[in-house]
Formats: structure tokens, C-alpha cells, sequence
């Protein structure tokens, strides 16, 4: 059925993937990439402008 | 009055507030949420490695089958001298001077031998030449089945696989020969993955006893080091294809990368003694003169309340 | 009934403890101290609506069974939304997690917010594994015979089988959400009760 093929992955990871060494260290790229985007987003969430602040309330 | 412990009280805020729309933020973080799933699942999918099943394995290698059930017989098999709670096979991992698996005793009987050869093969009706041999074998005094599996033992490095039958050069073995292939071909036919699991009356939901014949095999192992999926190699973590996996479980193993447990035979109780002990260090950081300080001492914080430091 | 004896009512005595310890505005507050300004704190909610998700998906998985996704391409693209569910919760809790700590969140008794939010995290964990070798496949197939050493080794395989499908399953869909659920729930009401914890004190470094 066309419907149920548009529910197809665009770009499946069904390949075997590759891997990082380094000394006892191996970690897959997906997993590598997940841990690093940890962290990007972590730094930025710490180092990003939060919007909306200013507006502020006298103390109650 | 108490004194003021900075890591353990909190001080008593009399600044100013601002506007916050909890509501909002929630829907928005949901709709935020679902676009980015919806995209990821859309991009990439997901993984479905078919399973294994006996019939496979035993059909993509028949002497590896052949090998795993006579490694069952005789009790060089990862099940056969597992110990609790399967059997009793051996005393299991050690924590010091404790065997817990073996304090708690065996719970989930799995006798090899009986429930991964004999059971199946009597099962199997109008057979003449299988009934013979189980009957010989049942007859048989342990110590001549034990000859008998040891001579068929010795010459397994031999074994090959001709004309749909298991061949090993050895005579004086009883009625391994017809054991083995009669079980190799309920194998290749699919009736040992049923046999296997029909252990408890028509509806099961209990996979034990085919896994662990699977897993005893090297078929299944040689697919998941394919995979990447080794405990050797991160595997935990892992996932088939290039999905990312578990990847929240890299501490628990990491410790089977390293020394000393990377060569221990009682990696896993001991690795599960640190992660339960890791997991307690977290839990109770409130509490932990030390680890609670480390958060003021790093002084992140200066950098998430810059605003606030900005304006006193 | 004279009004002293209602005011000693069980159920009057509950209802003054739950207003008193959350009113209203207390729940669902519409102003937050200035300080509550850095996108880390969007980081606790991103988990619950992640949670949410999960949830969700998982419910569209139950309603044709366990097996469906492997033979439905609506099945299996129903698989990937919760699959990436549980990365993005995941991917959440941990930066939530991160910045908890390093903002010390357990301050001013509130250590157990954080108690429960790591009992959560755990419980999460024990949620996704048993997620894992539910999927019938030979990810599950691997996963529960290589995780059956570490379980049997501590003892806790005898009740906990991880090649029982029914077992996990059961676990994977009712028990382990079911908790999930409750102790996202009493971490959220301990954050309203205490209220987002306040600024360590400008206070010079420490001297050594």
C-alpha cells in the first residue's frame, strides 16, 4: 500500500554501523553522537539567553 | 538558631518574581517534544532484527547444533554448569564468600540433558530406529552413557555434515549417533522450537529453555558479534544495525572493559555489587558530606543564575 | 454534626493537610522567582512530556499486542515514535539530572525531590530494559540472554526471569510504568510543595 510505504524510515539505520576505539573504549557512532549532543545541549541550555526575563514583579 | 549549612539549607529568597506560565511552557515542551519524535521516527525508523529460532540456526549450521547438544550431554555447555536457579551445575558467581544465586536455591529448573534432548525426542511419534536408542539409553547404567558420550566427544572434532545427516567418526557410542541427528533433523524441521516451549500445557509465554539452548550455541554469539553486541564490546549499550541503544547503561558496562573484571569469573555479581553501590552514592548525595559540596565548589551555578548574581 | 466534630473528620483533617501544604497557587503558580531564568529548567518537563509520549506510544503498541509491529508498517512506524520517545526522555532526564546537581537542588528540605527523581531514573531504566527484551526480535533475544547472568548472579533471577516474555512484558507494560508514573507524580508535587530551590548565597570563596 503507497500510505503505508510513506511510514517508511528516510533514511533507515538498518546498515551495521561503525565504531570508535580507542584504548578499551568503544562506542558505537549513534551512541557517540547521543552522548556528545548531551552535553552541546547541556552547555547550552547553561550558556543560552533565556528570553523573557525583565518583566518583573515587585516582591510579595 | 542553628547554623546555616550552605550544601544541605537553602537561603531564604525575598527578591522579586516574574511572570511564568507553567501551562504554556508544558505545551509548548510537548508539541516541541512530539515534532522532534515524529521527525526521528520519520528520518530513521526504527531496528527489527528477525529472531533466531532453532530451525534456523541448526539449518545455517548443523554441526554447530549438533556440537551445542552434545556440549548439553556432555556438560560443557554455559547451561549445563550454570547452577541456580536453572540446576545444579555448579555453585554460580561468588561475592566474597557468598554464592547469592545458589542461596536463593533453583527456582527455574532446567535440566539439559533431560529438557533439551531426551523430553523432545521422545516426543517425536512413529519413529522405530529413536525409540531403540532411547531405550538404550534409558537402560543404560550412567557410567555407560558417560563411555559412550565421552568416545562420541573424542571424535567430534571430526564431525561433519553429509547428505543431511550429522557424521562422527567413532564406534562404540550407544545410541548417540541416532540421538544427535534424530535431533538435528526435529531441529532443521522447526518441531524443537515448539518442543521447547510447550513445556507448560498449549499456552506459554515462557521463552527459558529455547534461549538458553540458543545462547549455548556459537551461532548466536557469531550474529551478535556481527552486531557489535558483545559484552566484550560495549554490547550492552548496543544496538543492532546503527540505532543508537542503551546508551544511559555505559557505567554498568564499562566495568566489564576493564581490570580486574574484564577477566573474572564473577564479573557480573561483582559489577552489579558497584552499580548497586553507585546507584545508593547517587541517590543519597543530599546526604554525603563531600559529594553534596561539589555543586558549590564547581560554581556551575554561576553561570544558570547569572541573571541573579547580576542584579544583587 | 456541631462543626468541631467535622473539623476532627478524617477527611476534613486530609483536606486542610493538602490545601495547607498546596494551595492553589501553589500548584499551578503563574509567577516564579526571578532566579527560575535559564533554559535548564525546561529540561524537568521536557521528561514528563517525553514520559507523556512514551505513554502514548506504548498505548497504540497494546492495542494490537506485542507481536503487531513486526508485521504492520504502521506497527513498526508506531515502534519508532516510542523507541524515540524513550531516547528523548532519556536525553532529558540526564541533562535535568545534570543540572539538578550542579545547582544543588536538594537545599533547604528538598532532599526528597531528589530521592524520588533518582528513584524514578532507576525505576526508568528497569522500564526501558524490560522494554528491550519484550520487542521479540533478536535484540531481545540477545539482550535477556546476556542480562540473565548479571540478574542471576545477585540473586534476584529466581523471581525476576528475564527469558520469560510474559514475565517482562507484564513488568515492561503495567508494573514498572505504573511506578514510574506515581513517583513522577509525588517528585512533581514535592517541586510545587518546596518550590524551585533559591541561589546558593554570594558568599566570597571559601578561604583554604
Amino acid at each position: 500500500m503507497a500510505g503505508l510505504a510513506l511510514l517508511a524510515a528516510l533514511f533507515p539505520l538498518d546498515h551495521l554501523g561503525g565504531y570508535i576505539h580507542w584504548g578499551w573504549v568503544d562506542i558505537s557512532y549513534a551512541n557517540a553522537i547521543v552522548v556528545a549532543l548531551m552535553v552541546i545541549v547541556f552547555v547550552a541550555a547553561l550558556l543560552a539567553p533565556f528570553p523573557g526575563h525583565g518583566r518583573r514583579k515587585e516582591s510579595r | 538558631m542553628k547554623r546555616f549549612r550552605p550544601d544541605v539549607d537553602a537561603p531564604e529568597y525575598h527578591g522579586p518574581y516574574a511572570p511564568y506560565d507553567i501551562i504554556k511552557e508544558g505545551t509548548i515542551a510537548f508539541l516541541v517534544v512530539a515534532i522532534l519524535v515524529v521527525a526521528l521516527a520519520t528520518l530513521f525508523g526504527s531496528p527489527d532484527e528477525q529472531a533466531v529460532t532453532i530451525r534456523t540456526w541448526s539449518n545455517a549450521d548443523p554441526i554447530d547444533f549438533a556440537t551445542t547438544a552434545l556440549g548439553e550431554l556432555n556438560g560443557t555447555t554455559i547451561t549445563a554448569h550454570y547452577g541456580a536457579p536453572y540446576n545444579h551445575g555448579s555453585l554460580g558467581q561468588e561475592l566474597g564468600p557468598l554464592h547469592l544465586a545458589n542461596l536463593v536455591g533453583v527456582t527455574i529448573p532446567v535440566n539439559p540433558i533431560q529438557d533439551f534432548i531426551i523430553a523432545p525426542l521422545s516426543s517425536v511419534p512413529n519413529d522405530h530406529p529413536l525409540r531403540v536408542a532411547l531405550a538404550q539409553w534409558h537402560a543404560a547404567p550412567r557410567a555407560e552413557r558417560a563411555t559412550w558420550v565421552a568416545r562420541y566427544t573424542r571424535a567430534a572434532a571430526h564431525m561433519t555434515w553429509s547428505n543431511g545427516h550429522i557424521v562422527v567418526p567413532a564406534t562404540r557410542t550407544g545410541p548417540l549417533g541416532v540421538m544427535i541427528n534424530s535431533l538435528t533433523q526435529m531441529a532443521r524441521s522447526g518441531a524443537l522450537d515448539q518442543a521447547l516451549v510447550t513445556g507448560h500445557g498449549f499456552y506459554t509465554t515462557d521463552y527459558t529453555k529455547p534461549l538458553l539452548f540458543v545462547a549455548d550455541g556459537t551461532y548466536f554469539a557469531n550474529l551478535a558479534k556481527h552486531q557489535h553486541l558483545l559484552g566484550a564490546q560495549w554490547g550492552m549499550m548496543n544496538e543492532t544495525d546503527s540505532y543508537p541503544g542503551q546508551a544511559w547503561l555505559w557505567l554498568y558496562t564499562f566495568w566489564y572493559q576493564v581490570p580486574p573484571f574484564s577477566s573474572s569469573p564473577n564479573a557480573d555479581v561483582q559489577v552489579w555489587a558497584i552499580m548497586m553501590l553507585a546507584s545508593l552514592l547517587l541517590l543519597l548525595v543530599p546526604f554525603i558530606p563531600g559529594l553534596r559540596s561539589i555543586p558549590r565548589k564547581v560554581r556551575v551555578y554561576r553561570v544558570i543564575w547569572r541573571e541573579h548574581y547580576r542584579s544583587l | 454534626m456541631s462543626s468541631p466534630d467535622i473539623e476532627r473528620q478524617w477527611t476534613t483533617r486530609l483536606r486542610h493537610r493538602v490545601t495547607g501544604h498546596l494551595p492553589p497557587e501553589k500548584v499551578l503558580p503563574d509567577t516564579q522567582p526571578a532566579y527560575v531564568a535559564s533554559w535548564i529548567y525546561v529540561f524537568g518537563v521536557t521528561t514528563m512530556v517525553a514520559l507523556s509520549m512514551v505513554i502514548l506510544t506504548g498505548f497504540v503498541l497494546a492495542i494490537r499486542g506485542p507481536l503487531w509491529w513486526h508485521t504492520s508498517g504502521v506497527g513498526h512506524y508506531v515502534n519508532s515514535l516510542h523507541l524515540w520517545s524513550v531516547e528523548v526522555f532519556f536525553f532529558a532526564m540526564v541533562i535535568h539530572l545534570w543540572g539538578k546537581f550542579f545547582m544543588a537542588a536538594w537545599r533547604g528540605r528538598r532532599a526528597l525531590t531528589w530521592v524520588t527523581g533518582v528513584v524514578t531514573f532507576l525505576t526508568s531504566i528497569a522500564a526501558a530494559f524490560t522494554g528491550y527484551v519484550s520487542q521479540t526480535n533478536f535484540d531481545s533475544q540477545w539482550i535477556s540472554t546476556q542480562a540473565k547472568d548479571g540478574i542471576n548472579a545477585t540473586g534476584a533471577g529466581s523471581i525476576f526471569n528475564v527469558l520469560n516474555l510474559g514475565q517482562m512484558l507484564m513488568w515492561h507494560i503495567v508494573l514498572l510504568p505504573l511506578v514510574a508514573v506515581i513517583l513522577t507524580a509525588v517528585h512533581v508535587v514535592l517541586v510545587r510543595v518546596r518550590g524551585v530551590v533559591p541561589p546558593f548565597e554570594d558568599a566570597p570563596p571559601e578561604k583554604p
